[in-house]
C-alpha cells in the first residue's frame, strides 16, 4: 500500500492549485455577479492552459495530449474544483468519448479539439428522458442515405462555447419481452448545421455563468459521416468513454469541500463570540471534526476509484460509491460551514453561499444519488440473483 | 555560460506561522514547505537567461534537509537543467546560517565555474538577507543586490537596484553574484510536459563535509515572538470627530 503522491503529482496538484488561486479565483466574483464569463477571459484562460500543456491533459500522447493516468487527472479535477465551474470549464478537457472518432472525424473533432482549436458539449438529457435515458424522444429516421434529426435535448451545459456537439439520439426501437426498448446512436453535430439551433436554456442556482442549453432539431440532416461508432451503438460508446465522468464530479467535490472548509476552520479560529472563539465551543468544534473526516473519506474513495480504472479493476460500483458520497458530503460541508459562519455565510459578501447553491447540483447530474445508489445495489444483488 | 541558483526550502507564504511553545522558532512540524519565492524569482531570470541564448545551462542548488529534494524538482520543472542537493542536516528546524551556506555554495563555484549566480535577495524565514553578500566576499567576485532589472551583455552585467528612495543602475563585471528583488519578474507555472521531464533530469547529492565546511550554528536563537496584535481601531461619527481624533493623536 502506497498512499502517498509521487513528486511529479504533487507538482501537478501544486500547478494546478495555483492556476486556480491566481487566474481564476480573481474573476469569480464578477463571473458570479453577471452570470457570463466575459470572452476574452475565457479565451485567456484557454490559452494559459494550452502554453502550460495542460489542454486536453485526459487525452493519450498519440493525439496531443499528455496522456495522464486516471489518478493523475482525477488529481487534476480535484483542485480544478476550487475554482468557479463558468472558468474552469476554459481550462479544457474535452470529452474522452471523442476516442471513438474514427476517418477524417478525427481531423475534424478529435484533434481540433485536443488543440483547444473547437470545443464540444455532450448532449443526452430530454425533458422526459432524465435518469431513464431510453425515455429519449429526439430521434433521427432514415431518408435516403441520410438522418433526419427531430427532437430536443436540455440542460446541455459547456454549449455557449461549443463549436459541435456530441448528441445521443434515438435511431429505432426493439421489441423485448420487458417491452419496447430504444436503439440510440451517437451524432457529431456542428452548430450551425441546417435544422440545428442552440437555444438559452433555464436560470440555474448551481454554478451560475456555466450555463444550461437547450438543443432544438428540426428536420436537422446529417449523413453517415457524422455518426460516433457504430450505428445503434449509442450505448456501447456511452459505457466506453462515459463511465469516469462520475469520478470528475466526486474529484470537483472533493476540491470545492477543502476550498469551502478551509474558510470555514479559519472563520471558526478568528470570530468570536461569548469571549473566545467559537471554534472553541464543542458545538462548533466537532463539526469541524466532522467536516475534515468525510472530505478525506471522500478523497481516498475517489483516489482509489480512479487507481481501480488504472489497474484494470472493476471499478463501477466504487465510482458510484466515490461520486454519491463525496456529492453527498459536499452538501454536508457546504450547509455546515455555512451554520458556522452564520448570517454573514448566506451573504454574497463570502463564497460559502455560492458554495452552499453549487453543491446542490452534484446529487443531480451525471446520475442521482438514487441512480448512483441503484448501480451500486445492482452491482451487489445482481450477482445474488435478487 | 553556466548560472548557478542556490534555493531555499522554507515554510510557505500562505501558512500561519506558529511560534513554538519554547519561544525556540516556529513550528514547522507538517507544515506545508514551498520554494523561498525570492529564489523562484531568481530561477524564472536565469531561465530567460537561457531562452535568450545568453546561458547554455542553469544549475539549481539547494542546502538543508533531505526534502529539499522536492523544492529542487520544482526548479527541474520550471526549467532548470540539473540540480545539486547538500543534505546539511535531519533535523527540519535547524536553519543553516548564511555563512556556511556560502562556503558550501563557493565550493560549488569552484567545482562548476559558473558565469553568474542568481540568488533571491533574501529568504522569507528568517530574512537574513546575508548570503549573497557573503558569497561575494568569499569569491572575490562583484555583487548586484536588490535587483529589479538585470541585463547579461558579454562579460558585463548591468544591474538595477531597488534602493531606498529610489532605483540605482549599476555595471558589474562578470562572473558576479546577483540577489534578486521582487519586482524582476513573474515566475512562470511548471507547465505538464516539464514536471514529467523533471525526475529524469540528473539531481546529485552532497553532504557540506565533500567541500569541507561545518554547518554547526553559530548563532543562538535567545526568544522567537508573535508580532504585537495589532489594536482595534475605532469609528468615528463625523469628520469634525475625526479631525480632532486625529490632533488627539498628534497626527495633524
Amino acid at each position: 500500500m502506497q498512499f502517498g503522491l509521487s513528486e511529479e503529482q504533487e507538482m501537478i496538484v501544486s500547478t494546478v492549485r495555483s492556476f486556480v488561486e491566481n487566474e481564476i479565483y480573481p474573476h469569480e466574483a464578477e463571473v458570479e455577479r453577471t452570470g457570463q464569463v466575459p470572452h476574452e477571459l475565457g479565451e485567456e484562460v484557454k490559452r494559459k492552459c494550452i502554453d502550460l500543456g495542460f489542454y486536453a491533459c485526459n487525452f493519450p500522447q498519440e493525439v496531443g495530449g499528455a496522456g495522464l493516468s486516471h489518478l493523475d487527472f482525477t488529481l487534476v479535477e480535484r483542485e480544478l474544483g476550487r475554482g468557479s465551474m463558468a472558468l474552469t470549464h476554459f481550462f479544457g478537457r474535452p470529452q474522452n468519448i471523442l476516442m471513438a472518432c474514427e476517418g477524417e472525424q478525427r481531423e475534424r473533432y478529435l484533434l481540433p479539439a485536443v488543440r483547444g482549436e473547437r470545443m464540444d458539449a455532450l448532449a443526452m438529457t430530454e425533458p422526459d428522458a432524465g435518469s431513464d435515458v431510453r425515455g429519449m424522444k429526439c430521434q433521427a429516421r432514415r431518408d435516403g442515405g441520410d438522418w433526419v434529426i427531430n427532437g430536443s435535448k436540455h440542460f446541455i451545459s459547456g454549449a455557449e462555447h461549443a463549436d459541435f456537439f456530441i448528441v445521443f439520439i434515438a435511431t429505432g426501437e426493439d421489441d423485448t419481452p420487458k417491452g419496447p426498448k430504444k436503439r440510440i446512436t451517437t451524432f457529431l453535430v456542428d452548430r450551425g448545421t441546417p435544422g440545428f439551433d442552440v437555444r438559452e436554456g433555464y436560470n440555474s442556482v448551481s454554478h451560475k455563468g456555466y450555463k444550461n442549453y437547450i438543443l432544438a432539431f428540426d428536420n436537422c440532416r446529417l449523413p453517415d459521416a457524422q455518426v460516433l461508432g457504430e450505428v445503434d451503438g449509442g450505448f456501447e460508446v456511452m459505457n466506453t468513454w462515459l463511465y469516469a465522468t462520475r469520478l470528475t464530479v466526486a474529484a470537483f467535490c472533493v476540491g470545492r469541500a477543502r476550498r469551502c472548509f478551509d474558510l470555514a476552520l479559519e472563520y471558526s479560529a478568528e470570530r468570536k463570540q461569548f469571549g473566545q472563539p467559537i471554534g472553541k465551543f464543542q458545538g462548533v468544534g466537532f463539526q469541524i471534526a466532522d467536516m475534515i473526516t468525510e472530505i478525506d473519506a471522500a478523497d481516498w474513495l475517489t483516489l482509489a476509484a480512479a487507481w481501480r480504472l488504472d489497474n484494470d479493476l472493476p471499478s463501477n460500483r466504487e465510482i458510484a460509491s466515490a461520486k454519491l458520497y463525496a456529492s453527498e458530503m459536499l452538501a454536508r460541508v457546504t450547509d455546515t460551514s455555512l451554520q458556522i459562519f452564520g448570517g454573514m455565510g448566506l451573504m454574497d459578501d463570502f463564497p460559502i453561499e455560492r458554495f452552499w447553491r453549487d453543491a446542490r447540483v452534484e446529487r443531480i447530474w451525471d446520475g442521482t444519488s438514487e441512480i448512483q445508489r441503484h448501480i451500486i445495489s445492482r452491482d451487489l444483488l445482481r450477482p445474488l440473483g435478487a | 555560460m553556466k548560472v548557478l541558483v542556490p534555493v531555499k526550502r522554507v515554510i510557505d507564504y500562505n501558512v500561519k506561522v506558529r511560534v513554538k511553545a519554547d519561544g525556540s522558532g516556529v513550528d514547522l512540524a507538517n507544515v506545508k514547505m514551498s520554494m523561498n519565492p525570492f529564489d523562484e524569482i531568481a530561477v524564472e531570470e536565469a531561465i530567460r537567461l537561457k531562452e535568450a541564448g545568453k546561458a547554455e545551462e542553469v544549475i539549481a542548488v539547494s542546502i538543508g534537509v533531505k526534502q529539499s529534494q522536492e523544492t529542487l524538482r520544482t526548479a527541474l520543472a520550471m526549467g532548470a537543467d540539473r540540480a545539486i542537493l547538500v543534505i546539511a542536516t535531519d533535523d527540519v528546524h535547524q536553519d543553516i546560517e548564511p555563512l556556511a551556506v556560502a562556503k558550501i555554495l563557493k565550493g560549488i563555484i569552484d567545482e562548476e565555474q559558473p558565469g553568474l549566480v542568481l540568488a533571491g535577495k533574501q529568504a522569507i524565514d528568517n530574512d537574513m538577507n546575508a548570503t549573497g553578500q557573503m558569497l561575494a566576499a568569499l569569491t572575490g567576485w562583484a555583487q548586484g543586490t536588490f535587483a529589479s532589472e538585470l541585463d547579461v551583455d558579454g562579460d558585463t552585467a548591468t544591474v538595477t537596484r531597488e534602493v531606498d528612495g529610489g532605483l540605482q543602475t549599476i555595471k558589474v563585471k562578470m562572473p558576479a553574484i546577483v540577489t534578486v528583488d521582487l519586482r524582476l519578474n513573474e515566475p512562470r507555472y511548471a507547465s505538464l510536459p516539464n514536471i514529467m521531464k523533471a525526475k529524469k533530469k540528473p539531481l546529485d547529492e552532497k553532504t557540506p563535509a565533500d567541500y569541507g565546511v561545518d554547518v554547526a550554528n553559530r548563532l543562538e536563537i535567545v526568544g522567537t515572538k508573535e508580532p504585537e496584535a495589532r489594536a482595534a481601531g475605532i469609528i468615528v461619527g463625523s469628520v469634525d470627530e475625526l479631525v480632532e481624533k486625529l490632533k488627539e493623536a498628534g497626527a495633524v
